[in-house]
């Protein structure tokens, strides 16, 4: 679609929206003209829902983007031949090709010192530092052989969220708000939950890029205002708002009839939406209806896991009340030193309340529909980043291989697909690069990522840029 | 080893065949020949030749029968006579080139390797082409299958790729017929007439010269007011469309201001206009806006959405760039003083290296500074200058050519005719500079500057010398120099030498020149670094006995203390110049053929004529030949007046571009432009004066379904204000507007948290104070990774990029912002106070006050209805909850009813809310 199409459309769209809107008929005859009957059957937004490519089997979707990447070799991958050579360089044939950020490929090995067990029917391996995720297995589908080209974190996040380690691409939650709309009546399409100390991405893992700001991530701040601005000055009660937005509209509408402007039209709508959302976001951070038992399945009101716990639980909430997608990210996994104990902590924060989202959403029958993926941009070297191998030892950032998994929507569970060579250097067998994956979150929701496109500087776009094959084996 | 020599001069043959002619070649193949009857064709094209290339174990392997091979061709080397060529080729098995190896190339490689496509520059249809090779170098070896990338290639065995990419591969057979055909030498008869890649498409719009045809005849002379409504009208009557009638005085007075200055229009303004609307008096009116300081602000925001301007490095660590807006100030100064666009281009493109060139031109050069810096501590010095230049040069194509030469970075251009080749000539120019920070002293802060300059150095040196940074310092830098000149041996020393490289511009430079060639401000530049960064010298205990944190806090005191002068981000002359490569698939570190700059092969070439090439480039982009800045230019202007550009896709101006409205339009304008010595002021008055842009913005329903987009200028445009006007109106409505022009970036205040979602906290967002609160969008901080909520609600662009067009959302975070943000609170709050205070008692002439300085206009009567039902209801409201009402009015002025005040403050914050009022109509 050119651009001038496409501003034709939106034109058309906000026609369409003013039609449905029940405003003044007067102004309405003026706008309409002749072709009356049609439009005012149609009550359209840039974020009405709009028909899949093909039948979905995921409607929603919840992104744990795990920001600062988080160590596969202790986490999901275990590397047991690592022990023989903990300590020792490896030799420079394996590792001549690796491209490294901090570290020289003469660093020595650092054997994991995770132990990891088979959980679930599957028997899939886990470390011992999830095992909430872990009593999922069944669910989940790990990822062993992703890999992807940046291996600094901000390009690497891009990559991830955006199909592109260049900056100034819509991110995924943009993409697919842009192609399926919203069913959220008084929320954002896309919302984004953030917790830790900020990932290195900032905005642009949440951005429209590109596509207009309707399409942007909503940030739900934990402090303050859940949204920003969200909160009526003070000494304006919700009446005395309300009759602001009664003033507003009425002003507007009298410009509305002298100008004939659908612009207006959608300016009224929007104000409507925002007035909506001041009493619905407020309501969705209010848990007095969640049950005991959940709360504590998350770790609401418990350390360390609260802040993280209210994100997955508001997440839940959010999917409930229609929210497209929910783009949740925790900060940060980029361990240099001390990656045991560093990697404990976040895991300590974040483990239960990933694994409660997953048992939380299945047994309300909401896993079927949404899709749950947890990942960060990249992966870590087998190879430890101190002289010393020890407790103080990290590991650097490596793009050849790490892991991910995806849960529910239609993802077939209990298995893991891909295999890493013995030493965490490479893949196997079954690589699955980052556009891959994005291919395969968007086929879930019926699109497909080859006719999901934005013409912009000449070019038709895609959020899998010129490349991605749906992973064969992910979904059902 | 006979080979290796043999192999030499095979390569060279290569590149010089076209020169030594036949013979030459010929005598070549000849060594071979004799072997055919010795082995079978199949084995002596694989073995014999790639002997050199083998790596060791494949060697020992077949050692035996390449060792037989090597001494039977080793003799033939030195015996070979030229009595061969007699021989029929047949007999020794000899290929021929038309019959067999011919086919091959056309069916399986020409699509890609042709006449019309040369995929990473290799064509595959003519000899010479054939044997120049692509952008990685010569592909076929003639004489040495082993040596030649082809066969690596079509073989698939070696690397990675084969080729062809998709559809059938060559069969074994094939291939073996290729690596025996190039082993007897790669004979290709040269016969056919082959033309050097070809201009192509140099017949689209946008390529031809700027030619200025005379205005059309019309039928509805009365209507033109200058030549651009000729050609607007000539259009509409062929369509047999009526133009819209003039807008509504207050409308075009507000219109023409806010587009000119970015501010609504002064009171007395509108008023003047209303008492004389004669076509004098609105001329008057623009000559005056187009005179206002307030013009180059308003021009300015959209010259940096085009060079990606912003206050902060972008990427993970998101430094400040505490004199981004020096290169602003630039900006602002030059538009004001109507430098023409050319010297405008020059200046920012090439100001280092005009001859005898001054501090402002110099500063200009900050142009190229605005990009995205990654700092990330993995990130490779190189690997990140690559990128960045890459941003340069596709900000060159962006903004002066209109191409989206981008896409040749990494191939060939899929749509226009800019071949990669075409595209590293262009990231050549900018592959030549580095980057420095000079002293560029604002007017007055040179004198205190100096005045106090030995009492601070004196202080400093004290201080330095009390704390050993003097003794300590000088072993660091040695080993950074050791470590820069050895790479990868010292990955320590690496990794400060980075630090130092990162942190500094021109880091390195700096810490290899001697300290007495060093300025001042490098030195202390340096030696705050190292203050810093002690810990690659210093053990933590020692450091921590050194105490120097207490040190930097007393020299950040004392540089506080000090009056300094203002510096700028500023590009010079690469030392040492660096030679450009192509880069194969666009990676950093894949080089391949090298390449001199120079401009894309489709448009007029350049001559240096003993200018620097840089200089020479910039020349080129505002020379008459060229066909696209001064259309590109004029183009992105007219957009910002009628919301919808001549051609619409004002970033692409390419072949697959929606192509121009109003082509003779475009280069009317455009020629008119230059032929006006490329003058901004004239451009926009031109525009602003003319009908077509004087029109009404009403929708009309006869164009509905006709020209739905308005591409045919029947009507103007109601357009959203983008994002630093919208701030700017609430300000001025109110009266806190600052209207200082020029100047630092300013902080407002922006609610608690926003920052947060940065990188580890590494962004601190601390509020301007005073009158700094209430300055323009445009002197806004702008923080790359966080933006300011306003202005990426309202669609700031993120500035990673030249942005040619925003977007116009309209989203229910508008909404919050204008209805809750405490900026435009405040705002409510002044502007009530101010229309009390007119009204002085009378709720009517209140009103009207609020209402004129809003929308400059007078209400409708409904309009003063629903505005007097709503103020009577707020106080109402607020009589029976004056606690609320002292919440909402929080301002303590003697005298003032709060209950009042509160109910006004809710009517001026409807008026701040109203579409209108965030709209150019």
């Amino acid at each position: 679609m050119d651009t001038l199409e496409y501003r034709a459309i939106q034109t058309r769209r906000q026609f369409f929206r003013y039609c449905g809107g029940g405003l003044d008929v007067a102004a309405l005859a003026f706008l309409i003209g002749q072709g009356s009957g049609k439009a005012a059957a149609t009550n359209e937004s840039p974020l009405a829902p709009k028909g899949s490519h093909f039948a979905p089997t995921a409607k929603n979707v919840i992104f744990l983007l795990m920001a600062g990447a988080p160590s596969q070799i202790d986490l999901y991958d275990p590397k047991p031949a690592l022990q023989r050579w903990h300590g020792h360089p490896l030799p420079e044939s394996m590792t001549k090709d690796l491209e490294l950020a901090f570290v020289k490929p003469s660093a020595k090995v650092l054997a994991s010192p995770r132990v990891f067990r088979r959980h679930g029917e599957s028997g899939t391996e886990f470390s011992d530092y999830i095992p909430h995720i872990a009593s999922r297995a069944d669910d989940i589908c790990l990822v062993r052989s992703m890999h992807t080209e940046a291996f600094n974190h901000h390009p690497g996040q891009s990559m991830l969220m955006s199909g592109s380690v260049q900056l100034g691409r819509p991110t995924v939650g943009s993409w697919v708000s842009y192609g399926l709309g919203s069913e959220a009546h008084d929320l954002p399409a896309f919302v984004v939950l953030s917790s830790g100390r900020g990932a290195s991405g900032g905005s642009s893992n949440w951005s429209s890029g590109f596509l207009d700001s309707t399409y942007q991530g909503v940030v739900f701040r934990s402090a303050g205002d859940p949204i920003l601005y969200l909160k009526s000055p003070p000494g304006v009660s919700n009446h005395t708002q309300r009759a602001r937005l009664d003033a507003i509209r009425k002003l507007n509408q009298e410009r509305f009839a002298a100008t004939g402007d659908n612009e207006i039209a959608s300016r009224i709508q929007s104000y409507e939406l925002a007035f909506r959302m001041q009493s619905a976001a407020p309501e969705l951070l209010d848990f007095s209806n969640e049950s005991q038992a959940t709360l504590d399945m998350y770790g609401v009101g418990q350390e360390p896991t609260h802040p993280y716990a209210t994100n997955c639980l508001l997440a839940r909430r959010m999917v409930e009340k229609g929210v497209r997608f929910v783009m949740l990210a925790h900060a940060s996994w980029d361990d240099h030193q001390e990656i045991d104990r560093k990697l404990g902590k976040n895991c300590q924060i974040t483990d239960q309340p990933a694994g409660a989202l997953l048992k939380d959403l299945k047994q309300r029958g909401l896993l079927d529909s949404t899709l749950v993926v947890w990942g960060g941009e990249f992966g870590r070297t087998p190879m430890g980043q101190l002289e010393r191998v020890d407790e103080a030892a990290g590991r650097d950032h490596h793009a050849k291989c790490f892991s991910i998994w995806l849960a529910g929507g239609g993802v077939q569970g209990g298995q893991v697909i891909g295999k890493t060579d013995e030493l965490g250097l490479g893949i196997d067998e079954d690589p699955v690069h980052i556009h891959d994956l994005q291919a395969t979150i968007l086929h879930a929701l019926g699109l497909d990522h080859e006719r999901l496109t934005y013409r912009h500087m000449g070019r038709d776009f895609r959020l899998t840029d010129v490349g991605g094959v749906v992973v064969p084996g992910v979904l059902s | 080893m006979p080979g290796s020599e043999t192999k030499a001069r095979l390569a060279d043959w290569s590149i010089h065949t076209s020169q030594h002619g036949r013979s030459l070649a010929s005598e070549r193949h000849s060594e071979y020949h004799i072997l055919r009857p010795i082995l079978p064709v199949s084995q002596v094209g694989v073995q014999g030749a790639a002997l050199p290339q083998l790596p060791e174990s494949m060697r020992s392997r077949k050692s035996i029968v390449i060792g037989l091979v090597w001494a039977v061709a080793s003799l033939v080397v030195q015996t070979g006579t030229g009595q061969e060529r007699a021989q029929p080729a047949e007999h020794a098995g000899r290929i021929d080139f038309s019959e067999r190896i011919a086919p091959i190339f056309e069916q399986k490689c020409q699509v890609c390797h042709g006449a019309a496509l040369q995929s990473g520059g290799l064509r595959l249809d003519n000899a010479e082409s054939a044997l120049k090779g692509g952008y990685s170098g010569p592909v076929i070896v003639p004489g040495d299958s082993g040596a030649s990338r082809l066969i690596r290639l079509i073989s698939g065995t070696v690397e990675d790729l084969v080729m062809p990419p998709s559809g059938d591969r060559l069969s074994q057979a094939e291939v073996r017929l290729l690596e025996t055909w190039v082993d007897q030498g790669a004979d290709w008869p040269r016969d056919a007439t082959h033309a050097s890649k070809a201009k192509q498409d140099t017949n689209h719009w946008a390529f031809r010269p700027v030619t200025k045809g005379d205005p059309p005849p019309v039928r509805r002379e009365s209507w033109v007011r200058n030549s651009i409504d000729r050609f607007v009208l000539a259009r509409l009557e062929e369509e047999g469309i009526e133009p819209s009638p003039r807008a509504g005085l207050e409308t075009l007075v507000r219109r023409v201001s806010l587009d000119l200055t970015g501010l609504p229009p002064s009171r007395r303004a509108v008023e003047a206009f209303i008492k004389d609307p004669s076509a004098a008096a609105y001329e008057r009116l623009v000559d005056d806006l187009l005179e206002s300081p307030h013009y180059g602000e308003r021009w300015a925001m959209h010259w940096l959405d085009l060079a990606r301007y912003a206050d902060s490095d972008g990427y993970e660590k998101d430094s400040e760039r505490p004199y981004a807006w020096r290169w602003r100030q630039w900006v602002v100064d030059a538009l004001n003083r109507d430098m023409p666009f050319d010297r405008f281009t020059v200046d920012q493109i090439a100001g280092d290296v005009i001859p005898r060139s001054t501090l402002d031109q110099r500063v200009a050069t900050g142009f190229h500074r605005n990009g995205l810096k990654n700092r990330e501590g993995g990130v490779k010095i190189e690997q990140f200058r690559f990128e960045e230049t890459v941003d340069r040069a596709n900000t060159i194509g962006t903004v002066w050519l209109g191409l989206t030469i981008g896409c040749a970075q990494c191939h060939d251009h899929k749509y226009d005719p800019i071949s990669q080749e075409d595209y590293y000539r262009l990231f050549a120019f900018m592959n030549a500079v580095d980057e420095v920070e000079i002293a560029a002293p604002m007017p007055g802060e040179m004198g205190p500057y100096l005045k106090s300059l030995p009492a601070y150095l004196e202080r400093r040196r004290e201080l330095l010398h009390a704390n050993r940074v003097y003794e300590l310092q000088p072993a660091w830098e040695e080993k950074m120099v050791l470590a820069a000149d050895s790479p990868g041996r010292w990955t320590d020393w690496d990794h400060a030498l980075d630090a130092v490289q990162k942190y500094l511009d021109n880091g390195e430079g700096i810490v290899r020149k001697p300290r007495s060639e060093r300025s001042e401000r490098e030195q202390i530049k340096l030696e705050d670094h190292f203050i810093k960064n002690y810990h690659r010298v210093i053990t933590k205990e020692f450091w921590k006995e050194l105490d120097w944190v207490s040190l930097r806090k007393e020299l950040i005191e004392l540089r506080a203390q000090t009056p300094d002068i203002s510096y700028a981000r500023a590009v010079s002359e690469a030392r040492p110049a660096r030679q450009t490569h192509i880069h194969l698939r666009g990676g950093w570190n894949q080089r391949g053929i090298p390449v001199e700059p120079g401009t894309p092969a489709v448009l007029p070439s350049l001559r240096l004529d003993g200018r620097h090439p840089r200089l020479a480039l910039a020349e080129w982009l505002v020379s008459r030949e060229n066909p696209l800045t001064a259309r590109v230019a004029v183009n992105r202007i007219w957009q910002e007046y009628f919301g919808l550009a001549i051609v619409p896709t004002a970033d692409d101006f390419g072949t697959r571009s929606a192509g121009p409205s109003h082509p003779a339009l475009l280069d009317w304008l455009a020629a008119e432009f230059m032929d006006n010595g490329w003058s901004l002021k004239r451009l926009h008055k031109t525009i602003v004066m003319s009908a077509t842009y004087q029109q009404s913005s009403a929708s009309r329903p006869d164009l509905q379904e006709r020209d739905p987009n308005n591409t045919l200028l029947a009507r103007q445009r109601r357009i959203r204000m983008p994002a630093e006007m919208i701030r700017d109106a609430a300000l001025s409505a109110s009266g806190l507007l600052n209207t200082a022009v020029g100047g630092r970036s300013v902080r407002p205040p922006q609610p608690e948290g926003v920052t947060g979602l940065a990188y580890a906290g590494s962004v601190a967002w601390h509020a301007s104070e005073g009158r700094d609160r209430y300055r323009r969008g445009l002197y806004t901080f702008l923080q790359r990774t966080v933006l300011y909520p306003q202005l990426a609600n309202f669609d700031m662009p993120d500035r990673t990029a030249s942005e040619c067009a925003r977007e116009r959302s309209n989203t229910p975070l508008q909404a919050l912002n204008l209805l809750n943000d405490a900026v435009f609170v405040e705002a409510a709050r002044a502007l009530a106070l101010r229309a009390l205070d007119a009204g002085n008692g009378d709720t009517e002439t209140g009103l009207r006050e609020a209402f004129q300085l809003c929308l400059a206009r007078k209400p409708a009567p409904s309009e003063l209805q629903h505005l007097q039902d709503y103020l009577g209801q707020q106080k109402a409201l607020f009589d029976a909850d004056p606690e609320s009402a002292a919440q909402f009015m929080p301002i303590e002025i003697a005298g003032l009813d709060k209950v009042k005040a509160a109910a006004w403050t809710g009517v001026a914050s409807v008026l701040l809310n109203l579409d209108e009022f965030i709209t150019r109509e």
